[in-house]
């Protein structure tokens, strides 16, 4: 194998950019993807990476660490507090039970007491990376299932700290001589339990007092220097500092991140180190994922297969099981449980982190370590398929797929529009149509939004339009308008399938996205297609044009124009779109018209007013051979 | 069969008792084109071509709109801007429309007997109407005396139908040859010589 960085850097981007779109044309999701090449380009593949991986995987955990500064900065120290009960009561019993299972299997499989205690708070962990991120791919972090896997995720990176604090006192076998790991540098080896928790504290202190007082004013002079590399760089520093404090003190540095993040949270530069760290999170998780994959011993597997699937199948077996009854005592419904269950059932990266801990701490044998840690990074590569079988096999038997656990509301009201999707457009038509005094009837399937309108005293009620017999209680029998403003096209698509079957006597609005979506929609036969952006942009052009100092009046009539024609063009390009060939050459012949239309003195129509109607050459022409002719001049205006 | 063309320009037709009764009285003639202009173009862009291709498809051209600061609601001065091009509509080329007749149909608030030189407007309603006669003739057209319904601020529920009914009457009558064009040019209204009495489509011709 090469020494070269640079090609080590290149086999595992080579490896990502190839298989991670593979696996998503497969519809398996990125993770899967990340993991299947980390196989190929591992020991057990093409070898292309074979002990080396350790230091990459060394650097790729810092794109866990980035994910949880990420996670910290979105919650706001409220929104903490408010799920307060879920993470203590959800995660603390989630913890406490799935040690406590797994060490007494264990126990009752022979391994000493001690150990097994160890194994148990092992498995308890599930991984942060893999269900964050696949949850966040499925949209389904918004909903009931999808807050309390992170409340219980959440419960979990905290209680690495104390279970790093305990793990030394199971120590069994003697220490394997001076460890080299990730604790090498730990500046408390040897010190007395108080100093070390005194030291845990301070640095967590230090965290908090530096990202709500000390950063402020480092990224204010940063960020005034309008450099934006430095910012990333600044930022980049801020949580690997962060990391490596907490690595000094022996505490999780992912979990330091989370602190910081949840610091900053308030801060006004929120967004913006959101959006420069973020492309790192993605690329250094990828590499994470990828080491996974390269990390797991097939030859382990392969020697003994049966003992690792079954641990494999029984640890994530059991681990569900825990999850499902504690999601049922927590009145999570059905589907959502079966989603909190499997999205949770594998063992995850810290798990990496406390079996390297205990290797070095005399906790577990090091044959010991090696099978659970073929174990974890199984359970792990598995969690995408037990998404995928979770979400075409089980679910469709027992629910609709990602609602919310809420009923669908009962609705009285029968009003002549309903208004579906009450997101940034369609709360301006029914606010609109409400304050014109048009009976509006507003559906939307987003429960949190549903509240917050609510809150505000807007009557709206939850449900998913594309069902019949909401619909069919909405009043969609005796309405004459639905006005439809989903989020995508194919749920818009859908909705206006029901309503043609069923309510044929609706007339369909519907918002599209932009262009893509507007001819979907027209090729559907759907008359009235309003693009979100068509009014507000020419909105925008006609101030741009004023401020330019053009009249208002002009200024409007064309955008006018430009509307209008606009509105024919898309027509006309609907119907050509498949050819491209054709569809660019219309597509130029109509910009050229349009072009030639603002700027000629052809006859157009609103040149018309100002040429004809106001400003005739034409008449002026006549005036003037009148004055020169000798016969009296007829009547002028 | 449309020989009648309704230039309706109202800006707020849903708060005008009188207007809504005299649009719904006329509305099933099938020589009446009602062209509201207001419905049409709200955004004041008005289409050219398609009001020219109605002017020629029509004998008669009513402008029937509420009498605001003694003249028309703006709608109805740009749509004359606009739509009354030199060339098509006037000047030496601009004889789309010789022949035609215009007409106002008002709703006025004041009674008729403000509008004259003693009463508190000063000036005849045909005298405040000067513009449009001209405008007319300008384009060889025919000036029709208006048809004005006065006082509808005080309009009782019986008078408003009578005007209505009487409305319908006028435009029966136009659109049948009834009314001796010549005789009435100088009429200060045509109201006086319309039947207040419920008329049916074309009638037998007078003896």
């Amino acid at each position: 194998m090469t020494e070269s960085i640079l090609l080590q850097a290149i086999i595992y981007l080579a490896a990502g950019v190839i298989f991670v779109p593979l696996a998503k044309r497969l519809g398996l999701g990125s993770v899967l993807g990340y993991l299947l090449a980390g196989l190929v380009i591992g020991p057990a593949g093409l070898g292309l990476v074979g002990e080396e991986g350790g230091d990459i995987m060394h650097i790729a955990e810092f794109g866990v660490v980035i994910m949880l500064f990420l996670v910290g900065l979105e919650l706001e120290p409220d929104l903490l507090w408010k799920m307060r009960t879920a993470i203590l009561g959800l995660g603390g019993l989630q913890v406490v039970l799935t040690t406590l299972a797994v060490a007494g299997l264990a126990f009752l499989l022979g391994v000493p007491i001690q150990p097994a205690f160890a194994i148990g708070m092992i498995l308890a962990m599930s991984s942060t990376a893999i269900v964050l991120q696949t949850l966040n791919e499925k949209d389904l972090m918004p909903s009931v299932a999808g807050q309390s896997t992170f409340a219980v995720l959440l419960f979990q990176d905290i209680a690495v700290i104390p279970i790093l604090a305990i793990l030394p006192l199971l120590a069994t076998y003697p220490l394997p001589g001076d460890a080299a790991g990730a604790h090498e540098h730990s500046l408390l080896e040897g010190l007395p339990a108080w100093a070390r928790m005194l030291a845990v504290l301070g640095a967590v202190a230090f965290v908090v007092v530096l990202g709500r007082y000390g950063m402020r004013p480092v990224f204010r002079v940063i960020a005034r220097t309008g450099l934006r590399e430095v910012f990333i760089a600044s930022a980049l520093l801020l949580v690997g500092g962060v990391a490596y404090l907490m690595e000094l003190v022996g505490l999780s540095p992912a979990l330091g991140a989370f602190v910081a993040g949840v610091v900053l949270a308030n801060s006004e530069y929120k967004h913006e180190l959101e959006s420069d760290i973020d492309p790192f999170r993605g690329l250094l998780l990828g590499l994470f994922f990828i080491a996974v994959g390269a990390s797991v011993n097939v030859g382990l597997i392969v020697s003994q297969p049966g003992l690792v699937a079954g641990l494999v199948l029984g640890s994530m077996a059991l681990k569900a099981l825990i999850l499902a009854g504690l999601g049922k005592r927590f009145k999570l419904s059905t589907d959502q449980n079966l989603i909190f269950a499997l999205a949770l059932s594998q063992v995850g990266e810290f798990a990496f982190v406390l079996l390297s801990f205990c290797t070095q701490n005399g906790i577990l044998e090091a044959s010991m370590a090696g099978l659970l840690t073929a174990v974890v990074a199984l359970s792990m590569a598995l969690t995408p398929l037990v998404f995928l079988i979770n979400e075409r096999l089980l679910l469709p038997r027992i629910g609709t797929r990602s609602h919310p656990d809420r009923d669908t509301d009962t609705i009285e009201e029968k009003n002549p529009v309903l208004v579906v999707g009450f997101g940034r457009f369609g709360n301006i038509v029914g606010r609109f149509l409400r304050a014109s005094g048009v009976g509006t009837t507003v559906l939307d399937f987003d429960s949190d939004r549903v509240d917050i309108l609510r809150r505000i005293g807007l009557k709206v009620y939850y449900g998913d339009a594309s069902r019949y017999d909401l619909l069919a209680s909405a009043g969609a029998a005796d309405a004459k308008l639905i006005i439809i403003a989903l989020d995508t096209p194919e749920k818009s698509l859908a909705l206006v399938e029901t309503v043609r079957r069923h309510f044929p006597q609706l007339k369909i609005l519907v918002r599209a996205y932009d262009r893509d979506d507007a001819y979907e929609f027209m090729d559907a036969g759907i008359e009235h297609v309003y693009r979100e952006t068509l009014d507000s942009s020419l909105r925008m052009g006609v101030d741009a044009m004023r401020l330019l100092g053009t009249r208002a009046y002009h200024a409007e009539r064309s955008a006018r124009l430009f509307r209008r024609h606009d509105e024919a063009a898309l027509a006309e390009l609907a119907a050509v779109r498949t050819d491209r060939k054709q569809y660019f050459s219309t597509a130029r012949r109509r910009i050229r018209e349009l072009e030639q239309l603002i700027s000629s003195d052809e006859t157009d129509r609103w040149l018309r007013e100002v040429e004809e109607g106001w400003d005739a050459e034409t008449l002026r022409n006549e005036m003037n051979q009148m004055a020169t002719s000798p016969t009296p001049p007829p009547p002028t205006p | 069969m449309s020989s009648i063309l309704i230039q309706f320009a109202h800006p707020a037709l849903e708060k005008s008792r009188v207007n809504q009764v005299m649009l719904r009285a006329i509305r099933d003639l099938p020589f009446v084109t009602i062209n509201d202009l207001y419905e049409e173009y709200p955004d004041f862009d008005i289409d050219i071509d398609r009001e020219q291709q109605l002017l020629l498809a029509h004998d008669y051209i009513l402008l029937h709109h509420p009498m605001y600061w003694y003249s028309t609601p703006a709608m109805l001065k740009q749509w004359e801007d606009l739509t009354l091009e030199h060339g098509w509509a006037y000047g030496r080329q601009g004889v789309a429309l010789t022949g035609k007749k215009l007409m106002n149909v008002m709703t006025i608030g004041g009674q008729r007997e403000a509008y004259n030189e003693a009463g508190y407007n000063r000036y005849t309603v045909r005298q405040f109407l000067a513009p449009l006669e001209q405008t007319a003739r300008l384009c060889k057209m025919t000036y029709l005396p208006p048809f004005a319904v006065h006082g509808t601020h005080r309009i009782t529920e019986a008078g408003i139908q009578q005007a209505a009914r009487q409305y319908r009457n006028l435009l029966i009558q136009l659109d049948a040859g009834l009314i001796d064009i010549p005789t009435v040019l100088d009429l200060p209204c045509i109201n006086d010589i319309i039947p207040t009495d419920e008329l049916t489509v074309n009638p037998a011709p007078q003896s």
